[in-house]
């Protein structure tokens, strides 16, 4: 068990290339073209990419494993973000402190929620999560104002104690940084028409994305992973053979906590910002939909669900309908405007419609999301090279994951 | 005793709201098994019935006075909402003033073909699947319903008021033998208290004294059987639906005057009404309803200063915002079926 198998040896070297590659991969399009819109390499949203990956990771290994569907995970995030911002105040703006509390207290919450809620499975499991989510986003809105600053959120400011940070007397709020290297740091490389931007936060958010990659295929791969999937396959049984799965499901419920709350505390790294509506109930309807989306209990589904959806989201809400009366004018004007008026409604402000959408076509037609879609259409295309008729699908190999 | 009783009517409102959608969500929970997530969009949507007949009732028509010009010095044009036009001044204008409860009319074929449409042409494909599936499914559809209202009506507020005459308040307390203005307590909400008793007690009373109520209860204990009885107890569910989103919406309609309707309303109250299914027992219809009533009027008595006061005291933040939650939590480890559910119904 100390070794990983090649293909999963495979995957890993292509998720870290990717990652490490993205500012040329998500720069396709040189600036100033037509197209330079749908680019998506700039340090802002390559971050996202990268927490909300770690946030999806460690999601599935709670609901992929497992099968408990949690709908209160955003609680964690929130509770991470918190606990950064707080370091960031107290002691230094080195991130290394903040994601450390983060993880430690995100874990601690994540226990004690876990304990009350995986009492009960199904249903009652995700209603509970739900309710203690709601509870934590009330209170962070209302009553612990003194920690959490309430509607405000909670800020950076000027005469924040920050022991082990030198006197702060440039006048201006400090950055969060890592031994010096300061997170907004961005290196712009510029090759003919192309810019390429290395942004020092985005590679810190990879390098952690990788090292949740690493952790998740290991805990996919390991005695602790199969027990989790025999969990979801039927608890009944494994309960008769005199195992107790509580246990098993805790230590799940709180890595994938853990997951969340490094994923908090780096989005208070990259913004020193921490608001309550992180921990609404939407938010965590979103992990679950990136999930889904990319494929629940695949070890790249996650990470592909909160690529798609955070890139489509930040594409979309840029077209406008001045930009769709540019791609379609060369119709007749009549059809020009009808068709402008119809997407009207999905591109823009109405991207949730269109998320919201996608996100049923998904779950009524493809429960196994993207992962799955791309299975599909390797098998069809492997058995039509092989000269098999789709009568046979059974003689094209299995991929393995 | 004045203040405890304010405190109850209170809670009253927002139990009956509360009380209302539970029931729609254990009617379809106890017929056909599904957790509805949306649930909360079909009470938005009952509140945007009566936004949306209240704008169709003021549709004008414009006509120009010539004997008057606006400050510009253009001919004045005057605007006649039709309703007015057909039914007289006065029998218009008491129309437009009663959208709120005709939107009841307008609201319950609505929501019945609302219902129906969604159990035909969605829900019913996700019969066999796993619960966590129906959740899904459900909780991508309140996502289109929300965004799609968000759409039409925009993301503001809209106030929608209550009829003239029951826009004051009423001195309740006069009623039970109290002195004048010790329990003044607003019109509307006492009337929404009563629309909810009214439609919780028809629910009941049709599933209890028809026949076509009777074969429901039969299926929901026992459901094949009763299939192997000759009896087309699918179609009888997907009727049990409507009625469960008609519910939702009828609350919804009649909650328009207490709260403006926005596009996420539906979502606030789903949580809670969950919460409130869970601890009056998965399935069972009398629990939804004495749940919410009791979480209503617990979450009242939390908001009350006195009560704010003895947390303060003991240096506890207060717990007016999350006391549904903790009741929620304590009932779950200790009871689990919740306060009336029968024994063994989705327990584990």
């Amino acid at each position: 068990m100390n070794t990983l198998s090649k293909s999963d040896k495979m995957t890993f070297f292509i998720v870290a290339a990717i990652s490490l590659l993205a500012p040329f991969i998500l720069n396709p399009f040189p600036e100033g073209s037509a197209m330079a819109q749908f680019n998506a390499g700039y340090p802002d949203l390559m971050q996202r990419f990268a927490i909300f990956g770690i946030l999806a990771i460690g999601f599935n290994i709670l609901f992929g494993l497992t099968g408990y569907l949690s709908f209160g995970h955003a609680a964690f995030l929130g509770v991470g973000s918190y606990s950064a911002v707080w370091m960031f105040k107290l002691l230094s703006m080195n991130i290394i402190p903040g994601l450390i509390l983060a993880v430690i207290i995100a874990g601690l919450f994540s226990l004690l929620i876990g304990f009350v809620s995986l009492r009960r499975s199904g249903i009652y499991f995700s209603i509970l999560t739900l309710a203690f989510a709601q509870m934590s986003f009330s209170l962070a809105y209302s009553v612990l104002t003194p920690i959490t600053n309430g509607e405000t959120g909670l800020q950076l400011t000027l005469d924040d104690p920050r022991i082990l940070d030198g006197a702060n007397t440039t006048g201006n709020l400090p950055v969060t940084g890592l031994f010096g290297l300061e997170m907004r740091d961005t290196f712009s490389l510029d090759i003919g028409a192309w810019a390429f931007q290395f942004n020092i936060g985005y590679y810190v958010c990879a390098a952690f994305l990788l090292l949740s990659f690493y952790i998740s295929i290991r805990i996919f791969r390991s005695p602790f992973g199969l027990m989790l999937r025999a969990i979801k396959t039927n608890q009944t049984r494994l309960n008769y053979t005199g195992l107790n799965s509580r246990p098993y499901t805790l230590a799940a419920f709180v890595i994938s906590g853990m997951y969340a709350g490094l994923a908090g505390g780096l989005m208070a790294s990259m913004d020193p910002l921490a608001g309550a509506e992180r921990m609404q109930w939407t938010a965590s309807g979103e992990i679950v939909l990136m999930t889904i989306l990319g494929g629940t209990g695949t070890l790249l589904g996650p990470v592909l669900g909160a690529g798609f959806i955070k890139y489509f989201e930040n594409i979309f809400s840029k077209i406008n309908d001045t930009v769709l009366h540019t791609w379609f004018s060369f119709m007749p004007d009549g059809l020009e405007n009808a068709i402008v008026w119809v997407l009207h409604f999905f591109v823009g402000k109405g991207w949730h419609l269109t998320l919201g959408l996608l996100f049923m076509m998904i779950v009524i037609f493809l429960p196994g999301g993207l992962m799955e879609g791309a299975e599909r259409i390797t098998k069809r295309f492997r058995a039509k090279k092989g000269g098999d008729s789709d009568t046979t699908p059974d003689t094209a190999t299995k991929p393995a994951e | 005793m004045d203040a405890i009783l304010l405190q109850i009517l209170n809670g009253l409102d927002k139990g009956s709201a509360y009380a209302l959608i539970a029931l729609g969500l254990t009617l379809i929970f106890g017929t056909l098994g599904v957790v509805n997530f949306a649930h909360g969009a079909l009470f938005m949507l009952g509140s945007f019935c009566a936004v949306t007949l209240s704008k169709i009732l003021v549709i004008s028509k414009v006509t120009i006075d010539p004997e008057k010009v606006d400050f510009l010095g253009n001919p004045l044009k005057v605007k006649t909402p039709y309703v007015m036009e057909w039914f007289g001044e006065s029998a218009g204008s008491t129309i437009i003033d009663w959208s709120v409860p005709l939107a009841i009319l307008f609201a319950i074929p609505v929501m019945l073909l609302v219902g129906y449409i969604m159990e035909r042409g969605l829900i019913k494909h996700f019969y066999k699947r796993p619960h966590a599936d129906q959740i899904l499914v459900t909780f991508g559809l309140a996502i289109v319903i929300q965004e799609i209202v968000k759409a039409a009506f925009g993301a503001n507020p809209i106030p929608t008021p209550a009829p003239d005459v029951f826009r004051g308040s009423y001195d309740f307390g006069v009623l039970i033998g109290m002195e004048a203005n010790a329990v003044i307590y607003p019109f509307w909400r006492l009337i929404y208290f009563g629309f909810s008793a009214t439609i919780i007690a028809a629910v009941f009373a049709f599933l209890q004294f028809t026949t076509f109520g009777m074969v429901v209860r039969a299926g929901m204990a026992d459901r094949e059987t009763v299939g192997l009885l000759g009896i087309n107890i699918d179609k009888r569910f997907t009727f049990m639906f409507g009625i469960a989103a008609a519910v939702a919406g009828l609350a919804g309609v009649m909650y328009t005057p207490i709260n403006s309707p926005n596009y996420h309303m539906g979502m606030d109250f789903l949580v809670l009404s969950f919460v409130v299914v869970v601890v009056g027992g998965m399935g069972s219809l009398p629990g939804a309803v004495l749940a919410g009533f009791m979480l209503g009027i617990l979450e009242s008595f939390a908001s009350m200063n006195e009560v704010k006061g003895f947390f303060e005291a003991l240096y506890l933040p207060s717990i007016d915002q999350i006391i549904i939650y903790l009741v929620a939590i304590i009932v779950l480890l200790t009871r689990p079926r919740g306060l009336m559910g029968r024994a063994g119904v989705m327990e584990d």
